[in-house]
């Protein structure tokens, strides 16, 4: 048996899949007490599942968990050692990447500058007293300047991986075109891909360096944590109480855009402080309008052609500053 | 309206008696003390108030410590018609104190640790006792722990052409070294007495771990004469740049961009830093700065330290009459108990206003190791941000 029919009686809704994505369903952390074989089943998954752990980086093949939780038939596609093979194959295109990474770290360095300043600013302003109609009016100004930040940062990450690849063409390069051609043969005969979390950075690095989008299609998507992230539009980096001192949350890049619309936000028990009324408040406007989701632990969210269904303990953050359980509504929207 | 004479029940409660007013109180004798100090914490912590407490047979009994603007020596009371000896203080919340008690005999003055106290804090010069004020703890990160992969060090030896003589220290790798990949690299003055009083290997081991800074590469180097060299030496800087950076480059798999390269120091260390990084603009882009002797002068060359510090003097002055970037980012952390904090105090707007990204943090804590122990996590985690923010399992 396939997998089950997962059409979706939903009108259009905001939040879609990307087209050719059979469903893909975002998951809390599965270290400690996994719930991704209920998923699979529940969705009737039920063949080869392909396996994205290259988050791990060197223990990517530390897998074993992974492989006796799904009952021993994950395929795991190797992503981080297939880039490794890469490097050493075409060292022109490894000195390229270095190249491009560094320009990206200086672009996340500058970038965070101006964000910090932006977000003091915010803050600032949020702790001045006024009318509350000036208020009102400072604070979405205050947002909308943090947001140009953020707008302006992922459009200079865009135009960099786009020179990059106009200059290098690297799908067209034989050392990563035959290892696309070992990883379609492979996803080939899976019904689901699965992502675990990890180095964000790295895996999305990883899975646009093997364009796993395009391989995705017609298939269920399982993923978590940074898997999450990563299939988001957009992926934003956080930690509310890092050991620097007060963490602001940053735009890393885009993602795969499997998901539309949301801001996936892993590990919330100890990442997020969901009391913090103004951090999150700034959080949900910035990001609107997309939903900013907590996943925690086995909190689960199945996306369908037409929107998301059957939330289970994910977490919305509001623009009030409070977060609730995420709901759909009847029409295959969102709700909170 | 009747209105009531008697005050609030609040106000009217009076504050709890300390524990040692009422030891006193009950008009103690040898059993009581002995009772009463059985099994207590000492000092005794009762919020901001603490009371320090020493027994055996003594002329005088004076507390030492080093809390800058509050007066040393002070003498503790005798209780009557016991051998107990007690002081109280209001110490702020969040304090570390290091201390002393000052023995007074007939013939003689005796410094001694608090042999009730078991908080101890080594230091090149001995060891102190170690008053943990309300809100204080020690940070867990300071500690062994058995999940901590440990990092290597190596003993190096290296001749400076700048010194011309031998120069050595230790090399710290991190636990999951591998050749093929880069590194950022830290040099630290004072190698030795940070991984001795600051057990910085520890903390290194344990923020790698948590993912709180990324793998580094650490040199802990030591001078013979830091008096000497580290207050703005031209040899010093050169050592330090065009000898040992050069070489570690080329022997160790580190990344070559100033903003993987830190210089970090404390008190005359952090002088040694500054000032290299000062006559070699641009090369280092990370400082840790541990409460600095930035000993200045508004007017004048006559500094109030001593002659020690003429040549920090001249230097400073000189940064302060013409400050430039010669970095990206300097943390800076000082003591509030120190006199130095109003020199680093005064440094902060000065280096913020040439562009460079400053953090400054300040402690109530003196100048001493645990201090600067205490300030580390925050300060390479800082400078130099580990994958917590990228890790998401």
């Amino acid at each position: 048996m396939g997998a089950a029919d997962v059409s979706s009686p939903y009108p259009e809704p905001p939040h879609v899949i990307s087209g050719d994505t059979r469903a893909v369903v975002l998951l809390g952390a599965q270290r400690f007490d996994p719930s991704l074989a209920d998923a699979v089943a529940e969705l009737g998954v039920e063949g080869k599942i392909a396996a994205i752990t290259a988050g791990w980086q060197e223990r990517e093949e530390e897998d074993d968990d992974l492989q006796e939780h799904l009952g021993g038939r994950t395929v795991n596609l190797r992503l981080h050692a297939r880039a490794e093979e890469v490097f050493k194959n075409d060292p022109d295109l490894q000195a390229a990447h270095r190249e491009r990474q560094a320009i990206l770290r200086h672009r996340q360095d500058f970038y965070r500058i101006r964000l910090e300043h932006a977000l003091d600013a915010q803050h600032v302003i949020a702790n001045r007293a006024a009318p509350k109609d000036i208020l009102d009016d400072e604070a979405r100004a205050s947002i909308q300047a943090i947001r140009d930040i953020d707008r302006s940062h992922l459009e200079r990450c865009v135009r960099d991986h786009k020179a990059f690849e106009e200059r290098w063409r690297p799908l067209e390069r034989p050392a990563v075109a035959d290892q696309i051609g070992e990883i379609a043969e492979i996803v080939k005969d899976c019904e689901a891909i699965a992502i675990a979390g990890g180095h964000v950075a790295s895996l999305l690095n990883r899975l646009r360096m093997f364009d796993i989008a395009k391989l995705a299609a017609g298939k269920v998507v399982f993923a978590w944590c940074g898997g999450a992230m990563a299939v988001s539009e957009r992926v934003v980096l956080f930690h509310h109480s890092p050991p620097q001192g007060p963490g602001a949350a940053e735009v890393l890049d885009e993602g795969l855009a499997l998901v539309g619309d949301v801001v996936c936000l892993p590990q919330p028990e100890f990442r997020l402080r969901l009391d913090d009324r103004e951090r999150i408040r700034v959080m949900a406007r910035r990001f609107a309008p997309a939903t900013c989701l907590a996943l925690p632990a086995r909190s689960r969210v199945t996306w369908l052609k037409r929107g998301p269904k059957d939330p289970s303990g994910v977490l919305a953050l509001r623009d009030d500053g409070m977060h609730t359980r995420f709901e759909v509504s009847g029409g295959g929207g969102i709700g909170s | 309206m009747k209105r009531s004479m008697r005050p609030s029940s609040a106000s009217m409660r009076a504050a709890p008696k300390s524990a040692i007013q009422q030891l006193i109180d009950s008009r103690p004798d040898a059993a009581k003390v002995d009772r009463f100090l059985e099994g207590r914490s000492i000092p005794i912590v009762e919020g901001p108030a603490v009371t320090f407490v020493w027994r055996g047979e003594a002329n005088g009994v004076s507390l030492r410590h080093w809390i800058f603007g509050l007066e040393s020596g002070s003498a503790l009371t005798r209780i009557p018609n016991t051998d107990l000896w007690y002081l109280t203080l209001d110490i702020p919340h969040g304090s570390r104190v290091e201390y002393k008690f000052e023995i007074h005999r007939s013939d003689r003055s005796e410094w001694i640790e608090d042999p009730r106290n078991p908080n101890r804090a080594r230091d090149p010069f001995g060891a102190n006792s170690v008053l943990q004020g309300e809100g204080y703890a020690v940070p867990d990160w300071v500690r062994p722990d058995p999940t901590s992969r440990p990092g290597l060090l190596e003993p190096f030896g290296f001749h400076s052409k700048a010194f011309g003589g031998m120069r050595s220290g230790h090399i710290y790798l991190p636990a999951r070294f591998r050749k093929t990949r880069l590194y950022p690299l830290v040099v630290v003055h004072d190698g030795r007495d940070y991984l001795n009083f600051a057990v910085m290997k520890t903390v290194l081991d344990n923020l790698i771990e948590r993912l709180e800074i990324p793998d580094m590469i650490v040199a802990f180097t030591d001078s013979p004469d830091r008096i000497r060299e580290y207050p703005n030496d031209e040899r010093h800087a050169r050592f330090l740049t065009e000898e040992l950076l050069a070489d570690l480059t080329h022997r160790l798999p580190i990344i070559d961009r100033p903003q993987a390269r830190c210089l970090m120091g404390a008190s005359f260390g952090a002088v040694a830093a500054f000032s290299t990084a000062y006559r070699y603009p641009g090369v280092w882009g990370r400082l840790l700065l541990q409460s600095g002797s930035f000993a200045f002068t508004d007017i004048g060359k006559t500094n109030r330290r001593g002659p020690l510090f003429d040549k920090v003097v001249e230097f400073v002055n000189q940064v302060r009459a013409n400050p430039v970037p010669v970095s990206e980012r300097v943390f800076m952390s000082c003591g509030v108990y120190e006199s130095l904090i109003y020199e680093n105090r005064s440094l902060v707007p000065l280096l913020d206003s040439t562009g460079m990204q400053v953090k400054f943090v300040e402690a109530r804590d003196g100048h001493n190791w645990e201090n600067w122990r205490d300030r580390l996590r925050e300060g390479l985690s800082w400078l130099f941000p580990g994958p917590l923010m990228f890790i998401y399992e």
